[in-house]
């Protein structure tokens, strides 16, 4: 903190500084003590986890239920994680290069209808997915693609939100006298689009995926419709799976317990590395 | 006058030039749109408009164009309209609790009140790291008897019962979510220049009174754009009550909307929970929509 943002917290009264404090500082537990409770849980075996104290470690088990988690029904948990990166990780970044090609085109040319073209898109956004999923399941059983990869992975490329977004970030960090420059060049558009464009672009195009990626990892109802094959569920739904068996399998619960830590972590580890992306995205999504 | 004539027309030859640039950019994503959007939407429109008719008792079915049909039944189905019924209870209260909740943390961040914002910033922001349907297994075990750190209080409390889960759900929903919408509250504050409170200051104004006439009116959009997306998620529950339902059995499987779609969906019944489908996502629509009227009317 810098010395004067010091000096203006001396300003203000003890009092309001104190109630101020302690609002963050309850709340504080409110949003970490479940994750704290979760990982101390992951490093108990069953008994324990029943008869010591829930917010305190008893005997460090982790590695073992991770080796238990490891084989249990020929790991295919680890089949869910990497589902889940390829299901994310590769539809986040298709439809973020699609996006960010119709953002760009959205915010640099005037053309006819381009403004109808805009609100339709815009009209997207509002649609709730949920909404879309029982009608894709028609489409895909048409051309019998449920229960496949595909059936999750290509309804998640198309990212009205990321057109929003990218036509913004690409009418802040695009300047038209770079275009024109590079015209002069002799540089055809879409060459001028794939070396220069994106890269202006780059750190709007990054909050894009991050948005699109979140929505992908964190979609149920599309897997819950469309997927009948355990190898190809996404790492959330097999977690829901399991846990919909705890009656019937109560030893299922430590590895649903371990699962939820282990699966909350790549999105904890990338949220963090890409704090100020965020921070510049939900900015520019919110200033209208 | 000529030479800018010149200009204007190589300008525009160039504009014409462009076109071909333009379909090349905009046709990725106009096909995916097209295809898992604008498609899904028509067919489950025209999915909607068919009754299955059958030769007698045991004949067999065929569909036939029924016309609304199917959205009369929509409108008698009393289980999907209780479902929509508590879905709006669920979002008159968890949404102005949740971004009230959200406006506060930011406000707070943003005023010289609070040190370490950096952690505070980032502790808040973390459940939004984690999935919804994490985030009530967590609390599922969390609320029950046995498992839970705060046994004291839910053996006595029981929050997956009938009265309580509601907003049991409510608080999941709350968890994950306040830090985003704080996180869009706060950015949005970041970008109001400093110069403004100077004067207020000056006069003597205590930082509520900053934040109250100042910082709040200026944040607006912001705040009417994490209520847009909270009422469309609050009509789209489905992932968190759905895992509640095996740690409750007050969950019933038409407990929200989007429950009864599904549960409709696979008796089969597809032309009603296409109805019911297109229902929603018009009642989302519309809310979302007048919702965006009403609050740029007011800032005007």
């Amino acid at each position: 903190m810098s010395k004067s943002a010091s000096l203006a917290y001396k300003q203000e009264p003890l009092l309001s500084r104190a109630a101020a404090m302690l609002i963050m500082g309850v709340f504080t537990l409110y949003f970490l003590v479940p994750i704290w409770w979760l990982f101390v849980a992951s490093t108990k075996d069953k008994g324990d986890i029943l008869t010591t104290a829930p917010l305190w470690f008893a005997d460090f088990n982790f590695f073992e239920n991770l080796g238990a988690l490891t084989e249990y029904r020929g790991g295919v948990y680890f089949q869910w994680l990497l589902n889940s990166a390829l299901y994310a990780g590769l539809g986040a970044l298709v439809a973020t290069v699609f996006a960010g090609m119709a953002g760009y085109a959205l915010s640099k040319y005037q053309f006819r209808g381009r403004d109808t073209v805009f609100n339709v898109i815009l009209g997207g956004v509002l649609v709730p997915s949920t909404a879309l999923a029982l009608p894709l399941f028609l489409m895909f059983s048409q051309v019998e693609l449920t229960n496949t990869f595909w059936a999750v992975f290509l309804p998640s490329i198309a990212s009205p939100f990321g057109v929003y977004l990218s036509r913004i970030f690409a009418a802040q960090a695009v300047p038209d006298e770079v275009l024109e420059a590079s015209r002069l060049d002799g540089s055809g558009e879409l060459r001028t689009f794939f070396t220069i464009g994106w890269r202006l672009m780059l750190p709007g195009l990054v909050t894009v995926f991050l948005f699109q990626f979140v929505t992908i990892w964190n979609n149920f109802f599309l897997p819950l419709i469309m997927l009948r094959s355990e190898e190809l569920f996404p790492v959330t739904f097999g977690l829901y799976a399991w846990n919909t068996q705890l009656n019937q399998i109560p030893e299922l619960r430590s590895y649903v317990l371990i699962g939820a830590l282990i699966s909350i972590i790549p999105l904890i580890v990338m949220f963090l590395s890409l704090q100020r992306f965020w921070r510049n995205g939900v900015g520019a999504g919110a200033i209208k | 006058m000529t030479r800018t004539a010149v200009a204007t027309t190589a300008r525009r030859g160039r504009k014409n030039q462009h076109t071909g640039a333009i379909i090349a950019l905009l046709t990725p994503f106009g096909i995916a749109f097209a295809l898992f959007y604008i498609a899904p939407i028509i067919i489950a429109v025209w999915q909607s408009m068919l009754v299955v008719e059958r030769e007698g008792t045991f004949g067999k079915a065929t569909q036939v164009f029924g016309g609304f049909a199917q959205y009369a039944l929509v409108f008698q189905n009393a289980e999907f309209l209780a479902a929509i019924g508590r879905v709006l209870l669920f979002g008159v209260v968890q949404v102005p609790v949740m971004l009230g909740l959200a406006l506060l943390f930011a406000l707070l961040l943003d005023s010289p009140l609070v040190r370490g914002r950096r952690f505070f910033r980032l502790a808040f922001f973390v459940p939004y790291a984690v999935p919804g349907v994490i985030a009530a297994i967590m609390w599922g075990f969390m609320f029950s008897p046995n498992l839970s750190p705060f046994s004291a209080i839910t053996k006595n409390v029981d929050f997956l019962g009938a009265d309580l889960i509601l907003w049991s759900i409510a608080n999941v929903v709350t968890w994950v979510f306040v830090g985003y919408n704080m996180l869009i509250i706060y950015s949005s504050l970041l970008s109001i220049p400093t110069e403004i409170y100077e004067a207020a200051r000056i006069d003597g104004a205590s930082q509520f009174r900053i934040a109250w006439s100042i910082k709040i009116p200026l944040v607006r959009p912001a705040i009417t754009m994490t209520a847009v997306f909270s009422i469309i998620g609050t009509l789209q529950l489905l992932a968190e009550p759905q895992v509640m339902k095996s740690f409750s059995s007050a969950v019933t499987s038409t407990f929200t909307p989007n429950m009864t779609v599904f549960a409709t969906a696979a008796v089969p019944n597809t032309s009603l929970a296409a109805a019911q489908s297109v229902v929603l996502a018009l009642a989302t629509f519309v809310l979302s929509f007048f919702f965006l009227r009403f609050a740029n009317k007011r800032s005007i």
